[in-house]
Parts: C-alpha cells; structure tokens; sequence
C-alpha cells in the first residue's frame, strides 16, 4: 500500500499536448476514478505513473519517494491494460505468476499465491488454458489476476471494463468494489463512463485535454461541479444549460434568461452583471399537467427507459429535459408547466462555477 | 456448355500448364538418376526409369558425393544459425528504433543485398588469404552470413513489428527488464517468423555457387553446388552420376518447400507489399 | 525514447552492422580502390601501381566487355519480361482457392528452390544435341537434325535465357502473388454485381491495383539478372565464342582466371554501379511504402 502523488506534470508528443500541469493526490488504500472523455491524456498518465513513458515535466512520488529514476521494474506498481496484454504464449497459471517469477519468488510460493489469486477471481478451472482460449470476461478476470498477484503498492487500471458487454460490466463493477474492500490497494482507475466513476470511486478526478478540472468525492462532483464541462459530462440525461442575467429589482434577484425568469431568492450570490450560464438537472425539474403553476412549456419529445420517463420540452426557443415517473404520460405538442426550484441552480460564469 | 464449365476447364488447363512448366523439366533430369547408363542417353527417352541405385553408388564412391553433403549442411546449418542469432536482435532493434533511424538503416541493409558477389567476392578472399580461412568453414560461413542478413532482417523487422507493443509494456511492469521483454515475450511470439527466415536463409546458403567455387578450391571442404558444377567425367559427361548427385542435393530442398510452402511464400511475400 | 533502451537497441544492432561493414561495405570500398590500380597476380615484379581511371578507359575500347555488356542487357530485358509475364499468370492461379492449391504453390517453388547450378545442369542434359528432351520434342527420333544448341551463339544465349525464365518465374509469381493478394475480396464482388466479366473484371480492378507490385517484382529482377553467373558458367563458360560471356563471368575470368585484379575489378565496380543505380530506384520508390505500411 503506498501514496501517489503527482506534481505538476506535462507531456507533448510533438505539436500535440497530452498533459498540461496535472497535479493531484491519491491517499493509501483509496479508490482514486481519472474520468474524462477519449483523448484527454488518462492512458499516458497511467503510463508515466507506470515508468513506460517520460514525461516532459514534473514529478511522481510513491509513498513520498521520487520515482522518476526507478525502471519501471523498480516501482512495482501493476497495471490493467485496456486490451488485457495477456502473454498468448503462456498459459493463464503462467500469466498470473509471471511477474512474481520475475521477482525471484521461490516456485513454491508462486503456485500458491497464483491459488489464492485464482481463487479469489473465481478463475481456478481456467490455470490451464491459453488467453485464445477464453472469453473478453474470463481474460479480463486474468488481467486482473496478473496484476493482484503481485499485490503491489499501487493498481493503476487503464478502462479496465470498456471491452466488456454491458451486463458483463455491471457485475464486474460490483466486484470489483467489493475486491477494493477486501483488500484496500490503493487503485488509480481510468475511464470515460462516468457511471463507474460515481460508482467505484473514493474521489473522482475529471479530466479534459491534458488538463484537471475538478478533483472531489463522486457526490460534489455531481452536486457541484466545478464548470460547465464537468456539469455536462456527468449525469445523463445531461444537465439542462441556458443562459440568463440576474438583475435587482426593489431587492429581490431576477433571473432572466431569454424566455422566461425566475425569482432568486438565495440571495447570497454575487453575480455582477455579467451573462451567466445556468445550469438545471433534469430531476429538479418538476412536470405537472397543470398549466397554470411554473413555467409553460410545451412537449417535443417523450424518451421512456422503462424505469423513468425523459421528457424534452421546448420553452420558446430554450430546450429543457426534466424526468418523470414512469406512470405519468405526456402527449406530444402538449402544454405542461415546468417547476424550477431555484435552489437547484447552478451558475456559471465564463465557465466556472460561482 | 454453360460459361462455368469453360472457365473450369481453362481453369485446370492452366493449372496443369503451370504445374508442368516447374517440374517436368526437373522430373526428367532427377529420373535419370534412377536409370541405367543406356536409358539416360537412349533416343527415343526412356520416361520411366528402372529406380535403379547403380548411379548413386557410382556417385558416392567414385566421386565422393557424401563429403560434399557434409560440408553443405555444415556451412549452409552454421549460417542460419548465425544469421538468425544476429537477425533477431538487429530485426527487434530496427522494430523498436524511431523510426527515422530505423528506417534510414535497413535501407541500407537492403541495399547490401543488392549489390553484386564479384564486387565483393576479390577483397574478401585477399582478406580471406590474409587469416588463412580459405578452405575454411568460417571462410565461407562469414561472408554467407552477411549475404543472408539482409532478407532475415527484413523478414524479421516485418514480424517484430506485429507484436503488439503492449505486451512488453505489461512484461515490464510485470518486472522484466528490456532485454528481458525480448527474451521471454518477444522472442516466443515470433517463432513463426524466425522460422521463416530460418528457411529462406538455409536455402540460400545451401545453394550459394559463386563465393564457394572462389573460397573452396580443396575439393574435401566443396559444398555441393561446387561439386556439382565441376562435374567431370573421363571421357563422357557423367550425366547419371551428376543427377543422382542433384536428387540428393535437391530432396531436402522440396521436402522443405511441400512441407513449408505456406510458410515460404508468405515470408518472401511479405518483404513486397505488405498491406 | 529512454535512452537506455536506446542504447540496447543500438547495442542490438551493431553486431548486423559489423558484419556488414566488414564484408559487404570494406569489400566495395575495396574494390573501388583496387579498380583504380594495376594488380596482375602472377606478375608480382611490375608492383601494383596507380593508375586512376585508365582500367576503365581500357574497359571502354574492350570489343569483348562491350560485347559482354549487351549480352548482358539482352538476358535481363529477355527474361525479366518473361518472367513477369509467366510469373503474372501463376499468380493469378495460386490466388484463387482450389484444393491442390498448396500442392500447386509447392510445385511452383520448387525451381526456386533448387541450386541455380543443379538447373544449369539440368538444362544443360535437356539442351544436349545427342540426347537431349528439347532436340527429341522438336525433332523425333531424327537424331541426325538435332541441333547442338549450347555450341551455336545464337541459341545458347536463347537456352539460358530459357533456363532463367524456368528458374525464377516462381519468384516472379511470388512477388506478383503478395500484390494480388491485398486486393480485397470486396471489389471483385462488386465489380460481379454490376456485371463484369472476367477479362473486364482483371482490366479494371486487378492491373491498376498489382502495377506497384508488379514493379517491384520488375525492379527486384533486373537487378537480380545483371548478377548472372552460375548459368552461363555452367551451361557454356561464357561461349561458344563468347556468346553467353555475361558480365559477371567475364570479370570473374579476367580477375580469377587470368589474374587481372585490376582490371577485373573495374568490370565489377561497373556491374556495381549499374546495380547501385537500379537499387536506389528501388529502394525510394519501395524502401519509403514498405515502412509507411509497416509502422
């Protein structure tokens, strides 16, 4: 079990920058999700953190040690690749215990820790085969094992789950939470599917092009994000986005966006005069059939999921999603009204949170 | 008759066509190994011959066929061993090299193959002289090797770079260190072409002519093309003898090819277009 | 890139690069000087002096290196065509799937396979004017016609041109093969749908797609062909009256046979540059595409 930290680190290839001064902590034993979209450097930090790539800048620290100078032999860190790179010429026993024999552990020893970590995947009718032989699950289970054998300082996972089917994915999930539990490795985890970040980790660090932009618990992640990226890129149905001003009136705050306004009467906000960008999710907002109360909006769309209902209404030109329930029903090009809880808000200028 | 039949019937024509073109000409000079003296020279042909073993006998005891084999299994088995020993480390090294490099330098590796024996073959014998290797086995050996390198490299560069870099990125992590990584993961995983290349070079060498006739001139350390080719006879061209000593040079040869042929053109191919 | 993998890599690579400095680099540099010199081996008394580019401008006023060099030129423009043309046609037939198909790949490799002296030989027995396959498939029993085609000029360069052809069509038919068979299946298909025969089907889509691979099988046997030798050594040492003496054989005479160093020397650093010339056509015009591809 060790610490991870990662100071200010930067990496191009060439013109293209894949890391711009990414700087976070990782506790012993924690849980830490690197969630971002396709491209925003997750693999090559996984990478540097691994000694495979070089970075430009910066510095990582195991437990407090610089790393820069270690092979990446000498870090023992153990990593899941996202395409599994199970060794095809040996057999799964041999995956499991290559790293251990790498390190000189007496057989014996091997053949009972890759036992144990067989046992511990549920893998143990499988130490015989060759990786051709198995299924996307069974090899993902080995990938893991080659890595938990060696029961090293720091797990990093690079979209360990991306190449699995979607049932497949969820119940790996769960174990995989549970694994965590068991034996509190400290695990770097990357992705880009936000259900898994707000699902598996301690703390969530969202990244974009090369760069952090918000590092937090998965729940103030979601209950605050820090920008405009962040609120979009988490939550589905995405969060509703539009812009508006807060003006004063006789003391009370307006908010006015385009087609309509809101009364704001939190009025601990310094908002200033700029144009702001708000930001409602779909669950604060309220759909009854009744016109007269909230907002009039009318229904362009109905998305049933089974579970809850996505309702896409259009107020003048602003688009809004809300959910409902799954017994309600809405007609299209029906007026419903739209209830808006002003302490549901998020506001953002230039980007950002306020 | 339906367009199908006539290009069926083209079809196996120019298959037959094509199968006859290679071996009948071959067939017909290796049968006379199997005949008696008159039946290799009678007008009309004799197409099938009496498999008798007169000429081969007469072949290894009066022209000393064996010694011949020996010193080309000798040479042509030392070069491929050494040629792919020192390919497969160059090939991987070129596979992983940026590629800038890598590819200025076989480049230039290619170019070597190209280039023709006797503009080499005059310094590497007064070299040769000069340590007293001629007649030699490693007189012959070196230059083969270097003569071989270029196609294993080539084919070996090819094969490494299907290896998925990944996998040596988990061995590292695993533990291993670089030149571990190639050993026990690399290495493995290109059996196939090491094998391949293995072929392509033990052929070449078996059947090199040039470099052999300059630097073996004592006929106890010629390798077959060179007995072969000196051929003499007292008063007749040995005919009989000279294809009894062609079957056995030959045999191994298309053992090797009906047994490796997939093999063979898809290692030879895979230096032309690869796509 | 780390530089301590750098260094192994390099490290990797320099026993190949050794090797082929020393015996393939040292050699020509070598050569090249030696062309420059008056070497006679035998005559060790006149010394070996300097005498610049004199070897070559002897070279040019030599009727019989002239004359080698056409000899030369025909036997690569003769075969090369052959050989891509036959070469064409086998690939074309090993591509299409058939049972026997690797029972037909064998056959056709096995010319390849063999010694380029066991075939010489070969010919040689099928060429024979007493009692050879070729005077008996033209001429019968007629034994009093046969023709004995390695002692006249005229067809002794025609009979190993002949056994060129039989011998490295194969290889030809390798390199076309590997072109053929990245044409994805999907074309043809289509070109079916819409309803093209086979002529218009070979027209349209095969030609255009193999010309790169039919030029590197082009390149590749031009250069192989310039470096003849074993055939026309053992066929016909270069006669009858110098009818078959290509260029590798004549400096190979001049240098080992009659112990002209120098001047032998200076016929191989031209057969070299005429080499050299053709490869680095090759290689800029093939060398760049196959790593592009590969990388």
């Amino acid at each position: 079990m060790a610490s991870l930290e990662i100071k200010n680190i930067s990496k191009r290839f060439g013109k293209v920058v894949a890391l711009s001064q990414v700087d976070f902590h990782v506790e012993d034993g924690e849980f830490c999700v690197l969630l971002g979209p396709s491209g925003c450097g997750k693999s090559t930090l996984l990478e540097i953190i691994a000694g495979l790539t070089h970075q430009d800048e910066g510095t990582v620290f195991i437990d407090d040690r610089s790393v820069t100078n270690l092979s990446p032999r000498e870090r023992d860190v153990a990593m899941v690749f996202q395409n599994y790179a199970l060794y095809p010429h040996m057999t799964v026993a041999q995956n499991l215990g290559f790293g251990l024999r790498m390190r000189g552990m007496p057989s014996e020893m091997i053949g009972k820790k890759i036992m144990e970590t067989a046992r511990l995947l549920g893998i143990t009718e499988l130490l015989d085969r060759r990786p051709k032989e198995l299924s996307g699950g069974q090899r993902q289970r080995v990938a893991m094992g080659r890595a938990l054998a060696r029961r090293p300082n720091i797990f990093l996972l690079d979209e360990p789950l991306s190449n699995l089917d979607a049932r497949l994915r969820v119940s790996v999930r769960l174990e995989l939470k549970k694994l965590h539990e068991r034996i509190q490795t400290t695990i770097l985890y990357v992705t880009h599917d936000q259900v898994e970040a707000m699902t598996l980790g301690d703390k969530v660090v969202v990244m974009r092009e090369g760069k952090v932009h918000q590092i937090d618990p998965p729940q103030i992640i979601y209950n605050k994000p820090a920008d405009t990226f962040v609120a979009t890129f988490i939550g589905s149905p995405m969060i509703n986005l539009f812009k508006g001003i807060m003006t004063e009136q006789e003391g009370r705050f307006i908010l006015k966006a385009e087609d309509f306004h809101l009364e704001y009467v939190h009025g601990d906000l310094h908002v200033g005069n700029g144009e702001l960008e708000i930001g409602i999710r779909p669950e604060d907002i309220t759909v009854s059939h009744e016109p007269a109360k909230g907002l009039r909006a009318t229904v362009e769309m109905v998305t049933d999921v089974g579970a809850e209902k996505y309702i896409h209404t259009k107020l003048g030109s602003t688009s809004l999603t809300a959910k409902a329930a799954k017994e309600e029903s809405f007609q299209i090009g029906e007026t419903i009204s739209l209830g808006i809880n002003p302490s549901h808000l998020h506001f953002f200028h230039d980007g950002r949170r306020i | 008759m339906s367009r199908g039949f006539w290009t069926k019937t083209v079809f196996i024509f120019g298959v037959s066509l094509a199968a006859a073109f290679s071996l009948v000409p071959f067939l017909l000079f290796v049968s006379s190994a199997f005949k008696t003296q008159t039946q290799v020279t009678s007008i009309p042909p004799q197409w099938w011959p009496d498999f008798s073993l007169k000429f081969f006998r007469s072949a290894l005891k009066n022209y000393g066929i064996m010694h011949y084999l020996v010193n080309s299994i000798i040479v042509a088995g030392t070069t491929t061993l050494v040629t792919i020993s020192f390919g497969a480390f160059g090939g991987y090294a070129l596979a992983r090299l940026k590629k800038r490099w890598a590819h200025l330098i076989l480049m230039g590796i290619l170019a070597c193959a190209m280039f023709p024996q006797i503009a080499i073959a005059g310094p590497i014998w007064r070299f040769l002289q000069m340590m007293g290797w001629l007649n030699t086995y490693q007189g012959l050996v070196l230059p083969y090797v270097a003569l071989t390198l270029p196609l294993a490299i080539w084919i070996l560069t090819l094969f490494f770079h299907e290896i998925p870099r990944e996998l040596e990125s988990a061995s590292l992590v695993d533990g291993c260190t670089r030149f571990g990584a190639f050993i026990r993961v690399v290495l493995p995983l290109s059996t196939p072409g090491l094998f391949t290349a293995s072929i392509l070079c033990f052929i070449y060498a078996w059947n090199e002519f040039f470099l052999a006739l300059l630097i073996m001139t004592d006929p106890a350390r010629q390798t077959m093309p060179v007995g072969i080719a000196l051929f003499q006879g007292e008063h007749t061209v040995p005919w009989g003898e000279i294809a009894a000593a062609s079957f056995l040079t030959t045999a191994p040869l298309v053992l090797m090819v009906l047994v490796f042929q997939r093999r063979i053109v898809t290692g030879l191919s895979a230096g032309a277009v690869k796509g | 890139m780390n530089p301590k993998d750098q260094r192994l890599y390099l490290a990797f690579l320099s026993p190949v690069i050794f090797l082929l400095l020393c015996f393939i680099v040292a050699p020509i540099a070598s050569s090249l000087f030696i062309s420059l010199h008056r070497i006679i081996i035998g005559l060790p008394q006149l010394g070996n002096p300097f005498v610049g580019l004199e070897n070559y401008r002897e070279l040019l006023r030599d009727s019989v290196a002239r004359h080698s060099f056409w000899i030369t030129v025909i036997f690569v423009a003769a075969t090369t065509f052959f050989e891509l043309l036959i070469g064409l046609f086998m690939a074309l037939l090993i591509n299409h799937r058939f049972p026997g198909r690797g029972l037909l790949r064998a056959c056709v490799l096995i010319p390849w396979a063999i010694p380029t002296v066991v075939s010489a030989q070969m010919w040689r027995f099928l060429f024979n004017d007493a009692y050879g396959m070729i005077n008996y498939a033209v001429f019968g029993a007629e034994t009093a016609r046969y023709i004995p085609w390695l002692a006249i000029p005229g067809t002794a360069l025609s009979a190993i041109i002949v056994a060129d052809i039989w011998k490295t069509s194969s290889f030809a038919a390798l390199l076309i093969l590997a072109g053929l068979q990245v044409i994805p299946e999907e074309l043809y298909q289509a070109a079916k749908v819409d309803g093209a025969r086979l002529w218009r089907r070979f027209r349209h889509i095969t030609w255009p797609l193999i010309r790169p691979a039919l030029l590197i099988s082009l390149l590749f046997r031009t250069i192989d062909a310039f470096r003849v030798f074993d055939l026309a050594f053992v066929m016909t040492q270069g006669g009858p009256a110098d009818a078959t003496n290509v260029l590798q054989l004549y400096g190979y005479k001049k240098m080992f046979v009659e112990g002209w160093m120098g001047y032998g020397t200076a016929i191989s650093v031209c057969i070299f540059i005429i080499v050299l010339i053709l490869s680095i056509i090759y290689v800029r015009s093939v060398g760049r595409r196959l790593l592009e591809v590969s990388v």
